[in-house]
C-alpha cells in the first residue's frame, strides 16, 4: 500500500503526520510512503530528511492525494481535502464525528473510508495508538512551561543570601492525562501542586505523580469514572456548588492554576469563575487547556493570552501540541503507525481493514459509502469498575489501650489454659510412668521449652540455614547406633553399622550445606 | 568417673547446640553459630565413643569416615538451588537411622531377655546392661517409646524420599491420593496401632509386629506427602524436620540417653514452629496443609478480563533506564532458571547507575523457607537490600519498576480483592501499586497453585516472556 502524509493547511498548525523515523516503520510493514513537500518543515524536518529515509517528496498535495491509497494528517481534512479524494482511499486523522457532522457527510458521499485518531476506544491493547492521550501529554507539559514563562516568579523554593523565595503554589483541575502532565512538570520544577478531580479514584494517582488531591467532603455517591470509559460525567448541581466553594477558599493562595477539565462530547464545564480570578493575587497564571471547548475559567479569550484588571494572566491557546512541533509529530506519528501496524496484520503492506477488532470498528467512522458512527460498544470493557474503598478506622487512644488491655487478658488466660493443660498431662504421665522415665521426661520438656524459645528469634532470611543446621543436629541420632553397635547380635551390628553411616552422611553434609550458605550472606 | 566425664560431655554439647540455634538470629552471628553445632557434634560423637558401653568402635569409626566423606562432597558439589532436595533427602536418612535404633533396641532387649531368662551369667555392657537392669513397668514403658521412634522415624523416611522426588521434579507436584484419602491413612494408622498394642503386650514375635508397623508408617508417609501439592513444600519440609527431631527424642528415651532427647526436643520444636510460621505466611491452617491440596473450593474464582501485554527487552531496560526505584521480587522460577547470577549482575549495574534496588522477599518465595534469601546471597547481593514483605508493602506506590522474576502467587492480587480465590487472605506482595509491573515468565500458565494472576492483566504490567535466565541476561547490555 501506498501511505501518504499531507501537509497541514491550518493556520499555525506545527506537526505533520508522518515523520522520517515512523517512516521507516511503516516501510518495514510493507508500505511505500510518502509526503508532500514541505508537509514537515515547521516540525524540523526537511524534505532532504525525509528522503533519506526513503520518503517519496511529492511536489503538491493533489500529486500525493493521486498517488496513495491511504492519506495520514493531524487536523481534521477539509471538505476541500475530502473533496480531492476518491471513493475507496482511506483518511487517517483527528475527526472529532461528534462536532463534524457535515465533514462526515461528505466522507460518506465521497466513498472513502475515514479513521478518526480521537475515536481509537480506550482499552489497554489501543494505548499505543491512543493520539488523544500522547497529544494531552504534551498539551500538559507544555501548559506548564507556558506558565512558568508568563509567571513572574520562581517555581521552586529556594533559601538564598539575597532572600528567601516561597514555593509557587499549582492547583491542576482536572487529573486525566494532560493534567497528570501538568502535575508531574509543575512537582518536577519544585512547584507544591494540589489537584483536584470529581473522579475520586484518581486520587491515588494524584497522590503518586507527588501532589496532594484537594479533597471534597460529599456524602452522595460520586460516579466511578470507568463506567464512561476513563472520563469524567457531568456533575450534580450540588456537587459543583460544593467543589466551586472549595476553589474559592484555595484561590487566593494560588499562584498558578491550571484547567483541564472536559466531559466528552460537551462544553467545557466552568469551573473557575469570574469572583476567583478576582481574588487571586497579581502575577497569578491561568493557564486553560479547556479553551478550545469554550473554556473552564469564565473568561478565557480561545488562542489569545489576556491580562485582567488586577494583573491575573489566562492564556487561552488551543494549540499546545503544535508548540512543541517536533515532540508531537513524533509521538502522533508513532500513534499513526501503530494504527496501520494493526491495519496490515501480516505485514506484507496489505491493509485489511478488520470491522471485527475492537479497536479499527471504534475508531472508523466512515466506509463504503456509509456512516460507521457512533460504534457499538467495545466487547471488553476497558477498565475494571473500583470497589469504594473501606476507610480503615484510626482507633482512639483510650480504644487503642483498651484492644491492648484485652489482647493482654486474652493472651494470659490463653497462657494459663496451655501451663494447668500442660500440667495435667505431665502429672498423668507421672501417675503411670515409671521414676526413671519421668526424669527424662523433665529434660524432654524444658528442650522443647528452650527450642521454642530460641527459634522465634531466628531471622526470616535464615530459616534455610536453620533448616540446614537442625537437620544436622537431628543425626544426634548416631549417638544411639554408637551405644548399640557393640552388640553381641550381628543384626544389631549390621543394622547399627548402616544407621552410623546414614547419620554421618547428614552430620557432614549438613553442616557442609550451612556453611557453604552463611557464607554467602554479606553486607554491601 | 567415666559416667561423669560423658554427662559432662553432653551437657556442653546440648549449650552448645542451644547457641547454636539461638545464633541465627542474625546474619553475622550465624557464622559463629555453625561452629558451636560442629563442636557441639563432635564433643557428643567423641564422648559417645570412648565413654562406657561402646564398643565396636573401630567399626564405627569407619563407618563414619565413609558416611563423613560421602556427605562431604555431596554437599560440596550440590548447586544452591537444588538446596530443597538435598535438605528433604537428609531428613530421609536421619528417619531410616531413627528405625534401624528402634529395630536393634527390640532386639537387644529380645536377647538380653532370652539370655536372663536362661540364667546364663553374662556381664552385659553398655545397651545391654541398661535393658537387663529394667523393671516390669520400664520395659512397657520402652515398648512404647520404640514403637513411637520407629513410627515416626519411618513417616519421615518416605515423606522425605516423595518430599526429595518432587521437590527435584522426579516426581508430579501437583497433590495425588489413592482412592480412599484420608480414610486410607487413618486406616493405616488404626491398625499400626493396633500391631502396636499387639506387641506391647508381647503376643506372637515382636520383631514380626515392628516390621509390620514400619511397613504401614512407609506407606503413611508415603500417602500423606504425596497428597500435598508442591507449593505447599516449604510447610512439608519443615515440618518433616520436626518429625526427626520427635523421632529422635522417642530414640533418646529408648536408651536413657538425655543428650538425644535434648536435640531431638530441639530439633523438633524448631521444625514445628517453622511451620506454623510458613502456614501463617500462607494464611493457611496447618491442619489443612498437612492434609493436602488446597481448601475446599467455596466458589468460582472471579473472572478475569483484559489481556496479558507482552514487552520486549528493549522495553524492560529503557523503563529501567528512566526509574528512579526498582524492586525485584524474585520466586521459584528465578531458582528454576538458575537467573540468580544475572540478577546479581542486573543490581549492580542498576545500582551503580544511582538507582535504588531492593528485594522483596515473600515468606514462602521459593520451596523452602529463606530460598531466595539463600540464592541471593550465594550470587553476592547485600543482604541489607533484600527486604520482607511487611517492610517493603509500603513502599510500592513510591516505587517506579517492579521486576517479578519467576514468582506469581505471592504476587496475586486475588488474594485480596476475590473472596473465591483459593488463597483468599494469604498475606501477598502488593506489587501492583507500583508505576510499572514487569513478569518475567517463561509463558502464560498458572502458577504452582494453578490459579489465573489478575496481575497480569492489569494496564500497569507488561509480561517479559522468556527464561528468567536469558532474559535477564538480555537486559544487561542495554543498561547504562
Amino acid at each position: 500500500m501506498k501511505i501518504g502524509a499531507l501537509k497541514e493547511i491550518f493556520d499555525g498548525e506545527a506537526r505533520v503526520a508522518i515523520t522520517p523515523s515512523s517512516a521507516v516503520h511503516l516501510a518495514k510493514l510493507g508500505h511505500t510512503v510518502f509526503v508532500e513537500s514541505g508537509a514537515g518543515a515547521r516540525a524540523g524536518f526537511s524534505d532532504d530528511d525525509y528522503a533519506k529515509a526513503g520518503v517519496t517528496v511529492s511536489r503538491t498535495a493533489a500529486e500525493l492525494v493521486g498517488a496513495v491509497d491511504l492519506l495520514a494528517k493531524v487536523r481534521p481534512a477539509t471538505e476541500a481535502e475530502i473533496g480531492q479524494m476518491r471513493a475507496g482511499q482511506t483518511l487517517i486523522s483527528f475527526f472529532y464525528p461528534a462536532q463534524n457532522a457535515d465533514l462526515l457527510a461528505r466522507a460518506k458521499d465521497q466513498g472513502i473510508t475515514a479513521i478518526a485518531m480521537d475515536m481509537v476506544p480506550r482499552i489497554s491493547r489501543a494505548q499505543k495508538m491512543d493520539a488523544l492521550s500522547s497529544m494531552a501529554n504534551i498539551a500538559g507539559y507544555r501548559a506548564v512551561i507556558e506558565a512558568a514563562n508568563n509567571f513572574g516568579r520562581f517555581f521552586t523554593g529556594q533559601v538564598t543570601a539575597a532572600g528567601k523565595v516561597p514555593p509557587a503554589k499549582v492547583l491542576v483541575v482536572g487529573a486525566g492525562v494532560a493534567g497528570l502532565a501538568a502535575i508531574g512538570t509543575s512537582v518536577s520544577l519544585g512547584a507544591q501542586v494540589h489537584a483536584f478531580d470529581v473522579r475520586p479514584e484518581v486520587a491515588e494517582q494524584i497522590e503518586s505523580m507527588g501532589a496532594e488531591f484537594v479533597y471534597l467532603e460529599f456524602d452522595q455517591q460520586v460516579q466511578d469514572g470507568a463506567a464512561t470509559g476513563g472520563y469524567a460525567a457531568p456533575s450534580s448541581p450540588e456537587f459543583r456548588e460544593k467543589q466551586l466553594a472549595k476553589f474559592r477558599e484555595l484561590a487566593p493562595q494560588m499562584d498558578i492554576v491550571i484547567t483541564t477539565a472536559l466531559i466528552p462530547g460537551r462544553d467545557a464545564p466552568k469551573l473557575w469563575t469570574a469572583d476567583m480570578v478576582a481574588m487571586m493575587k497579581q502575577g497569578s497564571v491561568i493557564i486553560d487547556l479547556a479553551a478550545e471547548k469554550g473554556g473552564n475559567c469564565d473568561l478565557t479569550v480561545p488562542d489569545e493570552r489576556i491580562v485582567t484588571e488586577n494583573g491575573v494572566t489566562i492564556v487561552g491557546y488551543t494549540d499546545f501540541p503544535s508548540r512543541m512541533g517536533a515532540q508531537a509529530s513524533e509521538l502522533y506519528g508513532n500513534n499513526i503507525r501503530h494504527f496501520v501496524a494493526d491495519l496490515t496484520p501480516a505485514k506484507d503492506g496489505v491493509i485489511v481493514h478488520n470491522m471485527e477488532d475492537d479497536v479499527i470498528r471504534g475508531a472508523t467512522v466512515a466506509r463504503d459509502h456509509d456512516v460507521t458512527w457512533p460504534p457499538p460498544p467495545p466487547k471488553i470493557a476497558a477498565i475494571a469498575a473500583q470497589k469504594p474503598k473501606e476507610k480503615k478506622k484510626e482507633l482512639t487512644p483510650d480504644e487503642r489501650r483498651a484492644a491492648e488491655a484485652a489482647a493482654f487478658k486474652a493472651d494470659t488466660a490463653n497462657q494459663i489454659k496451655l501451663l494447668v493443660g500442660g500440667g495435667l498431662v505431665v502429672l498423668l504421665i507421672g501417675l503411670v510412668a515409671p521414676a526413671s522415665f519421668m526424669s527424662h521426661f523433665i529434660v524432654f520438656v524444658l528442650a522443647c521449652f528452650v527450642g521454642f524459645r530460641v527459634i522465634w528469634n531466628v531471622a526470616h532470611s535464615l530459616h534455610t540455614p536453620l533448616m540446614a543446621i537442625t537437620n544436622a543436629i537431628s543425626s544426634i541420632i548416631i549417638l544411639g547406633a554408637l551405644m548399640q553397635i557393640g552388640s553381641g547380635s550381628a543384626w544389631v551390628v549390621i543394622l547399627g553399622a548402616l544407621a552410623v553411616l546414614m547419620a554421618s552422611v547428614n552430620i557432614f553434609g549438613g553442616f557442609m550445606v550451612t556453611r557453604r550458605m552463611l557464607a554467602m550472606f554479606q553486607k554491601s | 568417673m567415666e559416667y561423669g566425664f560423658t554427662t559432662a560431655a553432653y551437657v556442653v554439647a546440648s549449650v552448645l547446640f542451644i547457641l547454636s540455634l539461638g545464633g541465627l538470629s542474625g546474619q553475622e552471628s550465624a557464622k559463629r553459630a555453625i561452629w558451636y553445632g560442629i563442636v557441639g557434634m563432635a564433643l557428643a560423637v567423641a564422648a559417645t565413643l570412648f565413654g562406657p558401653g561402646a564398643g565396636n568402635w573401630f567399626l564405627s569409626l569407619v563407618m563414619i569416615a565413609i558416611g563423613g566423606t560421602g556427605g562431604w562432597l555431596v554437599a560440596k558439589r550440590v548447586q544452591m538451588t537444588e538446596m530443597p532436595q538435598l535438605v528433604a533427602a537428609m531428613h530421609s536418612l536421619v528417619g531410616l537411622a531413627a528405625v534401624f535404633v528402634g529395630f536393634n533396641a527390640q532386639i537387644e532387649l529380645g536377647r538380653v531377655t532370652r539370655l536372663i531368662a536362661e540364667g546364663v551369667p553374662v556381664a552385659f555392657t553398655g545397651f545391654a546392661a541398661l535393658l537387663a537392669g529394667k523393671t516390669g513397668p520400664e520395659i512397657a514403658m520402652l515398648n512404647i517409646e520404640v514403637f513411637l521412634g520407629i513410627f515416626i522415624g519411618a513417616v519421615t523416611f518416605t515423606g522425605s524420599v516423595v518430599a526429595f522426588g518432587k521437590l527435584s521434579g522426579r516426581v508430579d507436584g501437583k497433590p495425588k491420593k489413592l482412592p480412599g484419602g484420608h480414610m486410607l491413612n487413618a486406616g493405616a494408622l488404626a491398625l499400626s496401632i493396633l500391631f502396636g498394642i499387639l506387641y506391647f503386650t508381647g503376643v506372637g514375635p515382636a520383631v514380626f509386629w515392628l516390621i509390620l508397623v514400619t511397613l504401614l508408617a512407609f506407606f503413611i508417609g508415603y500417602h500423606l506427602i504425596m497428597g500435598i501439592g508442591g507449593a505447599d513444600m516449604p510447610v512439608v519440609v519443615s515440618m518433616l524436620n520436626s518429625y526427626s527431631g520427635w523421632a529422635a527424642a522417642a530414640i533418646g528415651f529408648t536408651l536413657g540417653n538425655d543428650l538425644l532427647i535434648v536435640t531431638g526436643a530441639l530439633v523438633g520444636s524448631s521444625g514445628a514452629i517453622l511451620s506454623y510460621i510458613m502456614c501463617k505466611a500462607m494464611n493457611r491452617n496447618f491442619v489443612s496443609v498437612i492434609l493436602g491440596g488446597f481448601g475446599g473450593e467455596t466458589g468460582p474464582a472471579a473472572a478475569i478480563e483484559g489481556e496479558q501485554i507482552a514487552i520486549d527487552a528493549d522495553g524492560v531496560a529503557s523503563a529501567l533506564n528512566e526509574a528512579d526505584s526498582v524492586v525485584i521480587v524474585p520466586g521459584y522460577g528465578m531458582a528454576v532458571a538458575q537467573a540468580q547470577g544475572a540478577v546479581s549482575e542486573l543490581t549492580r549495574k542498576l545500582r551503580a547507575a544511582g538507582k535504588t534496588v531492593r528485594f522483596a522477599i515473600h515468606p514462602v518465595a521459593g520451596r523452602l523457607p529463606g530460598h531466595m534469601n539463600v540464592l541471593l546471597a550465594e550470587a553476592k547481593v547485600p543482604y541489607d537490600i533484600v527486604l520482607e514483605m511487611d517492610e517493603i508493602n509500603e513502599d510500592f506506590p513510591s516505587t517506579d519498576v517492579v521486576i517479578i522474576i519467576g514468582s506469581n502467587d505471592i504476587v496475586n492480587p486475588a488474594a485480596q480483592d476475590d473472596p473465591n480465590s483459593p488463597i483468599a487472605g494469604m498475606p501477598v506482595l502488593e506489587v501492583w501499586r507500583a508505576k510499572q509491573v514487569f513478569v518475567s515468565k517463561r509463558g502464560q500458565g498458572t502458577g504452582y497453585s494453578g490459579i489465573e494472576n489478575p496481575l497480569f492483566f492489569k494496564e500497569n504490567t507488561r509480561m517479559f516472556y522468556g527464561d528468567a535466565k536469558d532474559s535477564i541476561n538480555k537486559l544487561l547490555p542495554m543498561i547504562d
